[in-house]
């Protein structure tokens, strides 16, 4: 009997555990080990932070769904991997810290034959001073931040409906963060509220990004088939935050928050603030936090993770200058570089470098976005490496007949721009593949004859549609698995 | 909003986006229009996504 561990009941670990359950229930073991005790569909947070739905109704508890798919559950924290076991265990194991209210604090080592670490992202809002929702700052990553978020926003209409003018500032907290896509959607949500109780004219709504060009989204930007033309995602953006009368400032790192003021850098090296009175940023991610050991305990991190704790895996991680970047040095099977039985999901996985131009300004600071890896690729990531371990399980020995590598996979990103069955709206991009590979596509850098930017009605029923769909599916209801990530 | 006047000052930062004209904003909510995208582009995320890994 095999034991197959997962870490993190993220979009990436939920789906390999899902279908890690399905091939191996009742003859092998698979273990979740989550800290949280609800799934949440991270996209519909937008919506939660504009009051247009509760976080019951994008989250639901895990315990029950785990139960029925024969899933044991740990709600607990992963705080270090020893790969090679120790002195008393032969096999690999993980220590966790339980969390639960009747085990809160307890320790336990579970060992393992497959490790899959799906932790996703450490919200580090400690890297930029001031930010975050305990300080002056909102945020939409999680529901609980997403619901601060409508409470503050709500403050704001109200001044705004007694005659108070407001200045509403959006965008990423961090000179290299990513995710701008959860923040374009939130200010087109914000202005489309604005507009819907008749108060722009007391708005004044501010974009602020550590993008080079709007519209980079950390993936270099991407050229659209759009009325005739190819079209970049620069023109795109920008024309979308016109109609909804919103200014930008781009290039920016922002490095201090206080009380209704930020301090930024561009990238002409060029110190400024902005003033708010209602902000919502992004902030840096970076790993877990998990340590690792070898077998006589030694501190073996460094080789398992790279600085910022995220999980190194078959990519090619040799540094290389931005002309030299390839399609082939991004991971396709995401097995650990050092252990062969060990895998990283979803965020959880090292980019082998970023997609967007590293760029930096005269003081010497980076202000560029970091390669975005959730939703849809965390998903199908989560279920190749899955089919993978089933794969080798059932052969007996380590095999990787499927793969998946971002330069690879294509991805649509749907931008809700507004809630409404007949006047929402939404843009609708793809890209494939989602990394460029300009060997394969010289001129646009991805295939272009699968590239869309399309904004209408369609693209949120879309989403509404994806939101219950993803939902049923998470929820392990019948026929799950006919529904793709 | 505020700065809305300054789509059309000159060498704003607004200045230089496009705007969809009322032809495309009526299409945008269009429902026989919208029903048909809405097929179109489930379809071609369904492609990109099947065929994007194996």
């Amino acid at each position: 009997m095999a034991k197959v561990v997962v870490l993190g009941a993220g979009i990436s670990g939920h789906t390999a555990v899902s279908y890690l359950s399905r091939s191996l229930r009742g003859k092998h073991e698979v273990v979740m080990v989550s800290p949280n005790s609800n799934f949440q569909w991270i996209p519909s947070n937008i919506w939660v932070g504009v009051g247009l739905m509760t976080p019951e109704q994008v989250k639901f508890a895990l315990a029950p769904v785990y139960k029925k798919l024969g899933v044991i559950y740990k709600q607990a924290l992963a705080v270090s991997i020893n790969p090679e076991g120790d002195a008393e265990h032969e096999k690999g194991f993980v220590t966790i810290k339980y969390v639960s209210e009747n085990e809160k604090g307890n320790e336990e080592k579970v060992t393992y034959d497959y490790l899959i670490n799906a932790t996703g992202p450490k919200l580090n809002f400690e890297a930029t001073e001031g930010l975050g929702p305990h300080k002056f700052t909102e945020s939409v990553c999680t529901y609980d931040h997403a619901s601060h978020s409508w409470a503050k926003l709500q403050e704001s209409l109200k001044k705004m409906e007694n005659g108070e003018k407001q200045t509403f500032l959006i965008g990423t907290g961090h000179a290299m963060a990513t995710c701008q896509g959860a923040a374009f959607e939130y200010i087109l949500n914000v202005a489309f509220e604005i507009n819907k109780r008749k108060l722009a004219h007391l708005a004044d709504l501010w974009w602020i990004t550590n993008e080079y060009e709007l519209g980079d989204f950390g993936m270099g930007g991407a050229y659209i088939k759009r009325n005739g033309y190819i079209t970049p995602t620069k023109i795109f953006t920008e024309s979308i935050l016109k109609e909804y009368g919103i200014n930008w400032i781009k290039r920016a790192g922002i490095s201090k928050v206080e009380k209704g003021k930020v301090y930024y850098e561009n990238l002409n090296g060029e110190y400024h603030t902005k003033d708010f009175d209602f902000a919502m940023l992004i902030p840096g991610f970076a790993g877990a936090g998990m340590k690792a050991f070898n077998k006589e305990n030694e501190d073996i991190s460094q080789e398992v993770f790279v600085a910022n704790g995220m999980m190194k895996v078959d990519a090619d991680y040799s540094p290389k200058k931005y002309e030299d970047w390839r399609a082939e040095d991004w991971p396709s099977t995401y097995q650990s570089v050092k252990y062969e039985n060990v895998y990283a999901a979803g965020i959880a996985f090292a980019p082998p470098h970023g997609m967007s131009k590293p760029m930096e300004s005269p003081n010497g600071t980076k202000i560029f976005p970091t390669p975005p890896r959730t939703g849809m690729p965390s998903g199908v990531i989560g279920k190749i490496v899955a089919e993978n371990i089933i794969h080798s399980i059932k052969v007996g020995k380590i095999e990787h007949p499927h793969k998946a590598s971002m330069a690879k996979m294509g991805a649509a990103c749907i931008v809700s721009a507004g809630y409404g069955v007949f006047k929402g709206q939404a843009a609708v991009m793809t890209v494939n593949p989602i990394v460029p590979d300009w060997e394969k596509y010289p001129k646009w850098g991805r295939n272009i004859k699968d590239t869309v930017g399309v904004v209408g009605l369609a693209g949120h029923w879309m989403k509404l549609f994806m939101h219950y769909m993803f939902l049923y599916k998470a929820k392990a209801k019948p026929f799950w698995w006919l529904i793709p990530e | 909003m505020e700065n809305s006047e300054e789509k059309t000052v000159p060498y704003s930062n607004m200045s230089f986006a496009t705007e969809p004209t009322k032809l495309v904003r009526f299409m945008r909510v269009c429902f026989i229009i919208q029903i048909f995208n809405f097929f179109k582009l489930n379809l071609k995320v369904m492609k990109i996504v099947v065929g994007g890994h194996s």
